[in-house]
């Protein structure tokens, strides 16, 4: 986890809520955040894959990218706003839904990840997108895109007067379809805004945990009244950073800074998927060669999970082949408490990473055996309305 | 029969020449959820300080330091299959070694339960 200094620690509209509910207060991206609750971090995990988790995610950079001078027609300006944002990433943003969302990635000129972001198309307006982007890398990311902008449309942040809440687990749903009806009819990757008592909430139905669920921006001033309007439901718990980061692990999603960063393309990283086709039939995105090639031949090294004998082998634990030479690196593991063992990603040879490869980790100097397996280790639970309804 | 402390948190309870070697309450609520332990080996010798037993929560592991000098002479093989214990009862069925005391004057550089509750109050 990243460690700010004191001096520049800075809190959300949710920290005297955290404070109430006993949350173990640390710094992590800059902000004091509760790793877990009284409960804990195993109690918080299980709840949300049997129940509804509430997330505070305000240290996550939601912002808006409008058009300055839109046409008045929504397709052409929508068209117009997508060029300025698709020279920097490697998903198809034109050709988005309005209210529809894309997994995405900053990418530099070599091809590595700058950082992963959620482009949401407005479902109202042409020319205005929702971005959302990892917490640590936000300035750096908003600058990127500003600059790209130029005089053509402006980026509003959001992450200073707002607070981002995520409802994830099963009952997510029936919750919050109390609070804000037609929410349940929303598709996994879509969002649109809500009335909530007169207070606009913009809901979109995405996460970090691989469940069903929300992630709910909201307004500053409003933010505790609708943290404690979702915990009242019985349904809804709180859940801390800990729970997050075991729920993102054994649902395979990549954690920027440690499975994914500068050096990691998109194909090494197994996000390929995120290379919008379109955009490969074009070749017209950062470090587009090395991806391209990358994807047609083989990449150095690649992104695979662990399913791990023993001891949790923990982030830069080293990846050991079959007789016992180092062939990689952890980037994330951890204990999976709806597992009840050991697990882990990490970057191996393609020669390494068939399913079934028996290799071994190394935890505090011994040998541990390890299995490649398929990610997510947790079945991914998302909400699909089939197409034909 | 006395319990001592170190400003690590382990405890040490002394019945005889062997001393019975665990977590305070108060480390396993900090730690949260024990997921592992890794314990010693019957028969290791430990200085004062070693490393003896490593234990994992959710989140991060954390070494287990000997209290004071001495050879392991048992180890609780019941953790392996219930880590657990250390939260439930890391006082009593959560021990995790013991250790044949080699110098009992150790003991008395180690926190006593007046100084080990002024320095977790």
């Amino acid at each position: 986890m990243a460690q700010t200094s004191a001096e520049t620690i800075k809190t959300t509209p949710l920290y005297e809520q955290h404070l109430a509910a006993n949350g173990r207060m640390v710094p992590f991206g800059g902000y004091s955040l509760p790793v877990q609750y009284a409960s804990g971090i195993m109690a918080e995990h299980k709840w949300t894959r049997e129940h509804a988790g509430l997330f505070d995610v305000s240290h996550m950079g939601p912002g808006f990218l409008t058009l300055n001078n839109p046409g008045g027609d929504a397709e052409a300006d929508h068209a117009a706003v997508a060029a300025i944002i698709e020279p920097l990433i490697c998903g198809d943003i034109t050709g988005l839904k309005p209210g529809n969302i894309r997994y995405t990635m900053l990418l530099n000129d070599q091809g590595g990840v700058i950082d992963d972001l959620m482009v949401g198309r407005s479902p109202l307006l042409g020319g205005a997108l929702y971005i959302v982007v990892n917490a640590g890398t936000k300035d750096g990311d908003f600058a990127i895109i500003e600059a790209a902008a130029g005089d053509k449309a402006r980026l509003m942040r959001a992450d200073a007067d707002n607070a981002l809440l995520a409802l994830q687990g099963p009952e997510a749903v029936q919750v919050l379809a109390r609070i804000a009806p037609g929410a349940e009819d929303l598709s996994f990757m879509q969002y649109r805004a809500f009335d909530w008592n007169g207070e606009r909430l913009i809901i979109s139905r995405a996460g970090y945990t691989g469940e069903d669920g929300f992630e709910i921006l909201v307004s500053a001033a409003n933010a505790a009244r609708l943290w404690d309007a979702l915990l009242a439901d019985d349904r809804v718990q709180p859940a801390g950073l800990g729970a997050r980061d075991s729920l993102r692990l054994e649902a395979g999603l990549p954690l920027y800074g440690h499975d994914l960063d500068a050096s990691v393309s998109p194909i090494e990283a197994g996000l390929g998927f995120a290379v919008s086709k379109r955009r490969r039939e074009a070749a017209d995105f950062p470090g587009a060669s090395r991806i391209l090639a990358e994807r047609e031949g083989a990449p150095g090294r690649i992104r695979v999970g662990l399913m791990v004998e023993g001891a949790p082998a923990r982030e830069g634990a080293e990846i050991l082949d079959a007789a016992g030479s180092v062939i990689g690196v952890v980037t994330s593991g951890g204990f999976a408490p709806s597992l009840g063992k050991a697990i882990a990603m990490g970057f191996v040879p393609p020669s390494h990473a068939e399913i079934g490869t028996a290799l071994q980790v190394s935890v505090r100097g011994r040998a541990q055996a390890a299995t490649v397996v398929p990610t997510p280790f947790v079945p991914h639970r998302y909400f699909r309305k089939s197409k034909a309804s | 029969m006395t319990t001592k402390f170190t400003p690590d948190h382990e405890y040490i309870r002394v019945e005889g020449s062997t001393g019975i070697v665990g977590i305070t309450p108060y480390a396993q609520n900090a730690l949260g959820d024990i997921v592992f332990v890794e314990l010693p080996s019957v028969g290791k010798v430990l200085k004062k300080g070693d490393e003896a037993a490593v234990v994992e929560s959710v989140k991060a592991a954390s070494e287990i330091y000997a209290p004071v000098a001495g050879t392991v002479s048992e180890i609780n093989e019941a953790l392996s299959g219930e880590p657990g214990l250390i939260n439930t009862d890391p006082e009593s069925g959560g021990w995790i070694y013991k250790i044949t005391i080699a110098d009992a004057s150790e003991l008395d550089g180690l926190l006593d339960d007046a100084a080990y509750a002024e320095l977790t109050k």
